[in-house]
Order: C-alpha cells, then sequence, then structure tokens
C-alpha cells in the first residue's frame, strides 16, 4: 500500500498492460481471419458485408469488432478520389482563349490553374536546363515550333561542362573561400567525367527551381503565420500532419492534378518542402528578443525594414536550418520524384536499383549525394557572407570573380571548340562527356558485390534467416495478434497517463481513423518495422552519442557526420543494404535503422550538450565519478531533449519504412506505390499518406506531452 | 520659458481586454486592485510630468512600477490607453505611422537594457543601422557611423560581431547607434543594469562626459537609487505605476513625499548628494570665519573644512558674492542626526 502511494504513476501503467494483455488473451483470432488480406477490398466476394455512404459502396469483412472494427471510413478513398475527379473535369468550366488553336474553348477552372501553373513551372525549369544543356524549348515558349522550323540556328547551345564546373567553383570561392571553391570544382569535374553530366544537370535544374520557391513560399507563409495568429491556426494542423505524411503519398494526388513529369515534381517539392520552412520561420522570428524589435522600432523602421532588415536577420539561424531542410527534401523529392517521370539522376538511381545494377545506382547515388552537398554548403556561406567596408580596392580587385569568370567562359568555349575538331568519333569530350562514355566504376562495385555475396553468402544468409525466423516473424505476429480494442485502450490509456484527458481525446481520435480505415493490418506491419527500428536506431544512437560526447573533438565530428549523412537522399540508403542484404526485410530494416540513427544520435549529443556547465562543475566537485555524472545528472537533465530526437527517429524511420516498399514490403509502404499505378488510386494513396502520418502523430503527441511535462518538472526551458 | 520637449497630461497605460472601457467607466479613479479582479493590469497610472529641453529626467522604480511601460509609451513602442503626451508641442498620439517613422528616425534614440544589437551586423554596420533605415547611403552612413565609433571609444573594433564584445562595449554600441542619427531626445532603459559594478562606475562617468558634451533632452530608466541620484537633474519615483515624487535629487533626499521614497533615502550617503546650497542658512550673511566655500560644492568635499572650523562659515556664489552661511554643526546634523530625526 505505501508502495501503492510512492509510485502512483507506476501502478496505473501496471494496470494499463493488465487490462491490455488481459484483452489480448480474451479475444481470439477468429478462424475464418486471414491476416492482411482479411479486409481485403477489392475482391468480390458473397461472403463479405456492404454498407452505402455517401452513395460509395464499401464492402469488407465483418469480423468481432473488438477483433477488428469495421472498415467505416471504407468510403473516403472513393470519395476523395470521386471529388478530385469532379474538381478537375466538372467544376466551374469556363471559356479560355487558346493561343494555339486562336479560339475560345471551355475547360474546367481548376484544370485551367493547374495547367497554367505547369506550363509556367515547365517554362522555368526547361530555361534552368537548356543553358545548362542546351535546347529548344525555351525559344519555342517565346516563339512558336514553326518559327523554329524556319531559323533552324535558333538554339540554346548549353555549356560546355568546363565552364558550369569552373564558374561552380568561382561562386564557391565568392561565397565561403578556397575550400568550398576545391570541392565544387572536383564535384563537378568527377560528375562530368564519370559520365553523369546529362542527369545531373537535369536534377540541378530540377532543384535551382524547387528550393527557391519552395524557401521563398515557406518564408513568406511563415512571416504570414507570425503577423497574423488566424493564418498560424489556419496553418497549423496541415503542418503538423504534413511533417509526419510520407513523400511518396503526396506523389498519387499530385499526379492526377498536375499529371507526369518534371513540372509535376517541383509542385510535389514544393508541397512536402514548404512545411518545415514554414516552422523553422515562425520558430525563428518568434526567438527574436522583444528589445530587438523595439530597437528596430526605435531606428524608424517601417514594417517593411522591420521585417527584412531586423527580424528575417535576426532569425537567420532557424531559418538556415530551414534552408538546409528545403535542400535535403529537394534532393530526396529528385528521386522520389522520378516515379512520376522526372528526368535526372533519380530516374537512373531507380532504373539501376529495379535492374539490381548497384554499381550504377550508387554512382548516380553518389552524384546526387555531391550535388547536395554542396549546394547545401555553398547557401550556408551565402547566409554567413560579411560585406568588407574598408577595403580600398580598385577595379580589377572589385571584380576579379566576374572577370575571371568571363576569361572560363572565352577558355572553355575555345577549348570545346578545339574539341569539336580533334575529337572526330562524334563525341566532343570537352563540351560533354556522354552518359554512357565516362569512366564508369559500376562494373568494379558490381564484381565487389558479387565477391562480398560469394564470400560472406553463407554467413549473410544465415543472419538474415536467424534475424527473420527468430525476430521479425515473432514480433510481427505479435502485433498483428493484438486486438483493435486492445490496441486503441492501450494508445488512449497511455495518453492518458502521460497528457491527461485532453491528450487521451487527441491519440483516441488519430488511432480511431486508422482503426476505421480498411488498411488496419497493414498499418500494424508498419508501426513493426518502425518499432523495430527505432529501438535499435535508439540504442546505437543513444549508445555512439555518449560515447562520442566525452570527447570535444569526437562530438564535432559526429555532428558532421550526420550533418553529411542527413543531407543524402533518403533512396541512396537503400543502395547498400541492397547490395548486402538483397531483396528481403532485412534490407528494408538495416535501411531504416541507418536512417533513423543519425537524429538518435544527433539528439544526444546536443541533449547531453545542453546540460548547463554550472551543474557539471557543482557535480565534479560534490566528488562523483564520470559514471555517476552521466547517470545521476547529465541523462536525467538531457532525457526530454533525447525524447525530442526519439521523435525525429520515429517520422524517419517512418518514412523509410514506407520507401521500403520498394524493395518490397507488406504494409502501408506497398499500397502506397500500388496506387500510384492505379488511375484511380488518389484517394487511397493520399488516404494511406494520413494514416502514416497518423501513426507518426500518435507518438509525436505523446512524447511531447510527456517532454513538455517533464521539461516544466526539471525548470528547463 | 521655451515649450517642453516631452510633456504628458495623465498618462494611462492598462493591459487587457477592455482596458479602455474600464478606464472611461473609472473616470480618471484607477485602481489597481479593481482593475485586477476584471482581468486588467495597471502599468502607468496617471503621469504628468515636463522635460525641458537639455534636462534629464530618470524615473526610478523597482521592477514592474511600471517606468519601462511609461518609457515605451512616450516612444509609442506601446500605445498609451488614455491621456495626451507631447513631444516638442506634437500630439504624439495623434501621429499616423509615416509621422511617427520620421520623428524616430530624426529625434529619438534610444538604448536598451539586454543592448538589443543586431546579431548578423558587425560594430559599424549596427552603428550605421538606423542611418541607412533613412536612406542614407552606404558610404555617408559608414563614415558618420565610425566618428561614433570614436566617440564612444570603441576604435579598432568597428569589425567585431556583437557576440565577440564585452557587455560593457555592446552597450556603448547600443549608445553610438542611438546617438548615430543626432536625436533630440534620447530614451535609455536601464542601460547600465546588465553590467558589472566597476563597469557600470565607468559607463556612468562616460555617459555624464557624453550628456556635458552633447546636451541631449533625456529620459533615463534605472532601478538602481544610487545611479538616479548620480544623474538625474530631476527624479521620478514610480511605484505600482503611480509617480510618487518627482523632484531633484536634493529635495527628495531632505524631504522624501513618501513613506516609500523614505526607505530609499535612507540609506543614502547625503554628504555625497547634498550641495552646500542645499543645507545652508540663507537668513544670516554676515562672514563669521575666514573661510568661504563655494554654493555649488558637494558637502562631502569641503565637510573637513568646515568642521575643522570653529565658527560659521560663508557661503558664496560664482561671483564671490556672499549668499548664506553655514556652521559645522548644520554639517554634522546634515551627515548624521538627518536620519534620526526622521525615525
Amino acid at each position: 500500500m505505501e508502495l501503492f502511494k510512492k509510485y502512483p504513476k507506476l501502478f496505473q501503467w501496471i494496470f494499463l498492460l493488465i487490462v491490455f494483455f488481459a484483452l489480448c488473451f480474451a479475444i481470439d483470432v477468429p478462424e475464418t481471419y486471414k491476416f492482411i488480406r482479411g479486409q481485403a477490398e477489392f475482391v468480390k466476394d458473397p461472403n463479405q458485408s456492404t454498407f452505402v455512404f455517401l452513395g460509395k459502396e464499401v464492402r469488407y469483412y465483418a469480423f468481432d469488432v473488438f477483433w477488428r472494427l469495421p472498415p467505416l471510413l471504407g468510403w473516403l478513398p472513393i470519395w476523395i478520389n470521386d471529388s478530385l475527379f469532379f474538381l478537375m473535369n466538372d467544376w466551374m468550366p469556363m471559356e479560355f482563349w487558346n493561343e494555339d488553336t486562336q479560339e475560345y474553348k471551355t475547360r474546367p477552372l481548376v484544370l485551367q490553374i493547374t495547367r497554367n501553373l505547369t506550363a509556367f513551372m515547365t517554362f522555368l525549369i526547361e530555361l534552368i536546363r537548356e543553358i545548362l544543356l542546351g535546347g529548344l524549348e525555351t525559344i519555342v515558349a517565346f516563339t512558336s515550333w514553326d518559327w523554329i522550323d524556319a531559323n533552324p540556328w535558333a538554339e540554346l547551345p548549353g555549356l560546355p561542362w568546363t565552364i558550369v564546373a569552373a564558374g561552380s567553383a568561382i561562386l564557391a570561392y565568392k561565397l565561403g573561400g578556397r575550400g568550398l571553391a576545391i570541392f565544387a570544382g572536383l564535384a563537378m569535374t568527377y560528375i562530368s567525367i564519370f559520365g553523369q553530366w546529362k542527369p545531373s544537370m537535369q536534377t540541378l535544374s530540377f532543384i535551382l527551381v524547387a528550393a527557391p520557391l519552395s524557401f521563398i513560399f515557406g518564408l513568406s507563409l511563415g512571416v504570414a503565420a507570425f503577423k497574423s495568429k488566424r493564418v498560424e491556426k489556419a496553418l497549423y494542423p496541415i503542418l503538423l500532419v504534413m511533417q509526419t505524411m510520407p513523400q511518396y503519398a503526396v506523389l498519387v494526388p499530385a499526379l492526377v492534378l498536375f499529371g507526369v513529369g518534371d513540372h509535376a515534381a517541383v509542385i510535389i517539392t514544393m508541397i512536402v518542402a514548404v512545411p518545415p520552412m514554414i516552422l523553422l520561420t515562425l520558430l525563428g522570428l518568434r526567438a527574436v528578443p522583444p528589445e530587438v524589435i523595439e530597437a528596430g522600432r526605435m531606428s524608424g523602421c517601417n514594417n517593411w525594414q522591420l521585417m527584412f532588415k531586423v527580424l528575417i536577420p535576426t532569425a537567420r539561424r532557424d531559418i538556415l536550418i530551414g534552408v538546409n531542410q528545403v535542400i535535403m527534401v529537394c534532393f530526396s523529392m529528385a528521386v522520389i520524384s522520378a516515379f512520376i517521370g522526372a528526368k535526372g539522376l533519380g530516374f537512373n538511381l531507380l532504373l539501376a536499383l529495379n535492374q539490381l545494377n548497384i554499381g550504377l545506382a550508387l554512382e548516380a547515388g553518389l552524384c546526387i549525394s555531391l550535388i547536395a552537398i554542396l549546394l547545401d554548403k555553398m547557401s550556408l556561406a551565402w547566409a554567413n557572407k560579411q560585406v568588407d567596408y574598408f577595403g580600398n580596392l580598385n577595379f580589377f580587385q572589385r571584380n576579379k570573380n566576374s572577370l575571371f569568370f568571363g576569361l572560363i567562359m572565352i577558355l572553355g568555349i575555345a577549348l570545346a571548340y578545339f574539341g569539336s575538331i580533334y575529337f572526330k568519333g562524334g563525341y566532343n569530350y570537352l563540351f560533354e562527356v556522354p552518359h554512357n562514355k565516362g569512366i564508369s566504376t559500376a562494373d568494379f562495385w558490381n564484381k565487389g558485390v558479387d565477391w562480398i555475396f560469394d564470400t560472406f553468402f553463407v554467413y549473410i544468409k544465415a543472419f538474415n534467416t536467424w534475424l527473420i525466423v527468430e525476430v521479425l516473424q515473432p514480433m510481427r505476429a505479435l502485433y498483428l495478434r493484438m486486438p483493435a480494442i486492445a490496441t486503441i485502450v492501450l494508445v488512449v490509456g497511455a495518453g492518458y497517463l502521460i497528457g491527461g484527458t485532453r491528450s487521451a481525446l487527441v491519440v483516441c481520435g488519430l488511432t480511431l481513423f486508422i482503426a476505421l480505415s480498411p488498411w488496419w493490418d497493414r498499418a500494424l506491419v508498419t508501426t513493426y518495422m518502425a518499432t523495430f527500428g527505432v529501438i535499435v536506431s535508439c540504442i546505437i544512437g543513444f549508445t555512439v552519442g555518449t560515447l562520442c560526447f566525452q570527447n570535444k573533438h569526437s562530438t564535432k565530428f559526429m555532428l558532421n557526420v550526420c550533418d553529411i549523412f542527413q543531407t543524402f537522399p533518403s533512396f541512396v540508403y537503400l543502395i547498400p543494404v541492397m547490395m548486402l542484404f538483397g531483396i528481403t526485410d532485412t534490407s528494408v530494416l538495416i535501411a531504416v535503422i541507418v536512417y533513423a540513427t543519425i537524429p538518435a544520435t544527433r539528439y544526444t549529443i546536443e541533449g547531453l550538450r545542453s546540460v548547463p556547465s554550472g551543474l557539471h562543475d557543482a557535480a565534479t566537485m560534490s566528488g562523483v565519478t564520470k559514471f555517476q555524472r552521466l547517470f545521476k545528472i547529465e541523462f536525467p537533465l538531457a532525457f526530454p531533449h533525447m525524447m525530442l530526437g526519439l521523435n525525429q527517429t520515429i517520422v524517419f524511420a517512418l518514412f523509410m519504412v514506407i520507401i521500403g516498399a520498394f524493395i518490397g514490403t507488406e504494409d502501408l509502404g506497398q499500397y502506397i506505390l500500388k496506387a500510384l499505378s492505379d488511375k484511380k488510386g488518389a484517394g487511397i494513396g493520399l488516404t494511406l499518406g494520413i494514416c502514416v502520418a497518423f501513426i507518426g502523430l500518435i507518438f509525436d503527441n505523446l512524447i511531447r506531452t510527456w517532454v513538455d511535462k517533464r521539461k516544466k518538472h526539471l525548470g528547463i526551458d | 520659458m521655451s515649450e517642453p520637449v516631452i510633456k504628458c497630461e495623465s498618462v494611462y497605460k492598462i493591459f487587457g481586454e477592455n482596458a479602455e472601457t474600464m478606464l472611461k467607466e473609472a473616470n480618471g479613479n484607477v485602481d489597481a486592485k479593481t482593475f485586477q479582479e476584471n482581468g486588467c493590469i495597471v502599468g502607468v497610472n496617471n503621469a504628468s510630468f515636463e522635460v525641458s529641453k537639455g534636462e534629464m529626467l530618470v524615473v526610478m522604480g523597482l521592477s514592474g512600477s511600471g517606468k519601462s511601460t511609461l518609457l515605451r509609451c512616450i516612444s509609442r513602442l506601446t500605445d498609451a490607453t488614455g491621456g495626451k503626451i507631447f513631444i516638442e508641442g506634437q500630439d504624439l498620439l495623434n501621429l499616423n505611422n509615416k509621422e511617427l517613422i520620421d520623428l524616430r528616425r530624426n529625434k529619438m534614440g534610444m538604448v536598451f537594457q539586454s543592448f538589443a544589437l543586431l546579431p548578423h551586423k558587425t560594430v559599424v554596420e549596427n552603428i550605421a543601422f538606423p542611418l541607412q533605415i533613412k536612406g542614407i547611403n552606404t558610404e555617408q552612413s559608414i563614415n558618420k557611423a565610425m566618428d561614433m565609433v570614436k566617440l564612444v571609444g570603441l576604435d579598432g573594433r568597428e569589425n567585431y560581431f556583437p557576440r565577440e564584445l564585452s557587455g560593457g562595449q555592446q552597450q556603448r554600441v547600443g549608445i553610438a547607434r542611438s546617438l548615430a542619427v543626432e536625436p533630440d531626445i534620447w530614451f535609455l532603459d536601464e542601460p547600465f543594469s546588465a553590467l558589472d559594478p566597476l563597469i557600470r562606475k565607468e559607463m556612468q562617468d562616460e555617459f555624464l562626459r557624453l550628456q556635458e558634451k552633447l546636451q541631449k533632452t533625456i529620459m533615463f530608466i534605472t532601478h538602481d537609487f544610487d545611479e538616479a541620484l548620480k544623474l538625474a537633474d530631476r527624479i521620478a519615483i514610480m511605484k505600482d505605476g503611480i509617480i510618487e515624487q518627482l523632484d531633484t535629487p536634493a529635495n527628495i533626499v531632505l524631504n522624501p513625499a513618501t513613506e516609500y521614497v523614505r526607505k530609499f533615502t535612507e540609506e543614502v550617503p547625503r554628504e555625497k548628494v547634498l550641495l552646500i546650497e542645499d543645507v545652508m542658512d540663507t537668513t544670516t550673511t554676515e562672514q563669521i570665519g575666514d573661510l568661504k566655500v563655494s554654493k555649488d560644492e558637494i558637502i562631502e568635499n569641503v565637510a573637513e573644512k568646515i568642521l575643522t572650523q570653529e565658527k560659521t562659515v560663508a557661503v558664496i556664489d560664482n561671483n564671490n558674492n556672499i549668499v548664506g552661511s553655514i556652521n559645522p554643526t548644520k554639517i554634522i546634523n546634515t551627515v548624521f542626526g538627518g536620519r534620526k530625526n526622521n525615525n
């Protein structure tokens, strides 16, 4: 009894677990129940029950409601789909002037808007692409195809790779000094020599449109949300869902709205990249000290000056993290949007992965990562750039970069011209190294993979079998064995114990949405994979983080490693694991673990770092050993921050699990992938995406509430 | 008598949703307690005063006394809930946004407790900021800012970032920035509170030196009574949004108006604050001893001289005319006895 009074929370948790297990044992699996396919909704079967809602018929297998809830939300995907089609094809038809046919045409409003939007995006992408690679489209956009036929000389010639490489090095020098310049030059040369020039430039042109647009939109929406409470309230739920929504899931509805191609990819990228930008802008602006704002006002700033000269620069640290995120998402999407026909490295990467040509995939992946790191560093350097007012420079010194670029321009063209004479084989290597004519290391890698496979096949296979049979299968079976009611009780109970009624209600709503969708079993599989990944990632991340924290240099090194790894597009992680483990669940899980360990490590280090040094000293003076200090002082204080890392780890893990569908998993991701090739997949894809997002949000809500309470309790901000 | 530079007439600042209606209903009789029960917090309660050209008014009060709120009402960083404020005869509360910005760009400068420097700009860029906001070109504004850098003694550090400077240096930048547009009115919101005692004293002396040279009209906020005595031409002591007493330092020390004010004055070493003029006897003007002291001397500086005399000492003004007398017992009474009387 005394124990009960001392630890009331503990007993509440134990009680919750008892109820949970009691429910699990009390409710048996129905005999006719087929896991995963148990709720199949696409087959017609006389045993199915049906109901009609909003004119949509939903078929399902009815079971004990305690075991699995009926898919009362089964109409939602169909309804979303129908509404989308209605919007696109029938809603508000209007007369629009058609340039090509010179007449008025009736078109639905939304279709017209999306078409104009895509035309604009296409123009932007083509413009940059043709400056880099050459082509006709931009000129056509201003004239017509007929005009081009009449004037065969009219074509953008494209820049020789030498000029682009040297140009980027000069830009890098101007922004960040010699180190960055060398990196830029080497990266570009590498890309060219290894024959990845064309796809790289295609990807680059896509990024150079998507990233700035996302930045501008994110920044302006963030500013709008900062200025008006109403805008913020309207944006907040969307931001929350978008943060945990897998990028895959957005593809499908966008496919319907914007069609296939680079322009659609840009728009989707913006949809995915803008929310974190908004959040970070808002966060940064909020953190500006009020006295700085007052100082700006007293200096006589009008609203515009206050925003752009005081608020945004002062908040630049968070805004820069936003830019970093935007770039990260852009590269991630550069690969994923290859599914809807975006050209470039992503397309090559997917193709190579599909053919199991690991070597080729590795090369493409490396190029993407190189460009990603380069752009990331350049944007950072740009933001931190300083002006020198006192240097007394002459004309040459002031303009040396432009002059130098002019020189390079002439030199590059001369070289390209010389090349066109020298290389008689039809390929001008000094202009562009063709895709299949560069140096390729693919064979080397493929042989390496083969060698690893031949040599270690037995061990890898043994490990693989052990993991699947002994760990993964039982875990998966356990997850699936949970009756729906037990899961809901557990989650809602946890919500209540952590955050009270409010939290319990929020969590209950999120869980019910998934439970009432037709994909509960699949959601369980997704959760099981994510859980496994998160547990292993956390163990690795917390251990590595703690170990690295013991030394200043290793701390810095580890944070840098995290930075670099974070810049890699998520798909790249699939390459090495497929190399080693082939097409199995193990591959997906290992990719998940690697990917999700990054935030776990980072937040552990940052959490430990945030422990005030005064406490550190106080502990040392009370004579604690290193271990005592770690376990009694640093861990408890750093724990809230580390839990935020757990939050991120879960989101990362979920993303990777969904992407893992590409390798082949039987979860929500598989259906999202399926929906991509389904004409009526938009509704399904979106609903599935929301399901995944909600899984993330359940954990997000629980962890955040706990962290807030704990922080208040510890008195840390 | 020229027009006062700053003039406040029953200024109120009340925070809360229906502050304005409540203020109207209160009819000039604002009671903090009843307001608080209705969800309103009284920041400034019926403040009326004038500051004339070249004068330094120090507003002194503990935290939460409404002194910073009062300053923000006068600089219109917040809008006063009631009352009138005139800046050089202009009705501040009726200015539109453009006029207000014009006023701030040309007439006002402000220094903040936490320095409030822009972290992404160097020292010289920070100082040039108000100039550039006004639209002055880069070269001119940087040149002017360099003059300011020299004025506050930061030469050689103009390319440092605020984070690379000590607190005292950062506040020098803050002061230079507020002076860059050559304002007539200078607001200082606890400028030295965040500094170490030694640095604080140094900055106070520096500040007095600057003021000697510049002769600005100043409103200075502090929670430090000694600082107020040291700097002020006149002091306003605030408590719970009400100005308890507004007077010269000497009068406040000699005749505290309320119990609250008296508590501050108790610990004050009078000999360091009061001048001979404040305690002398003006009725007898004949010279008794040989010694003469100036009426503008601080008591501390001449006490020893006077106390060694047995006779009454003559007090003279700048033109060597005898304006009064002071005898040693008076000095002893002021320094030691005054406090006993009050108790």
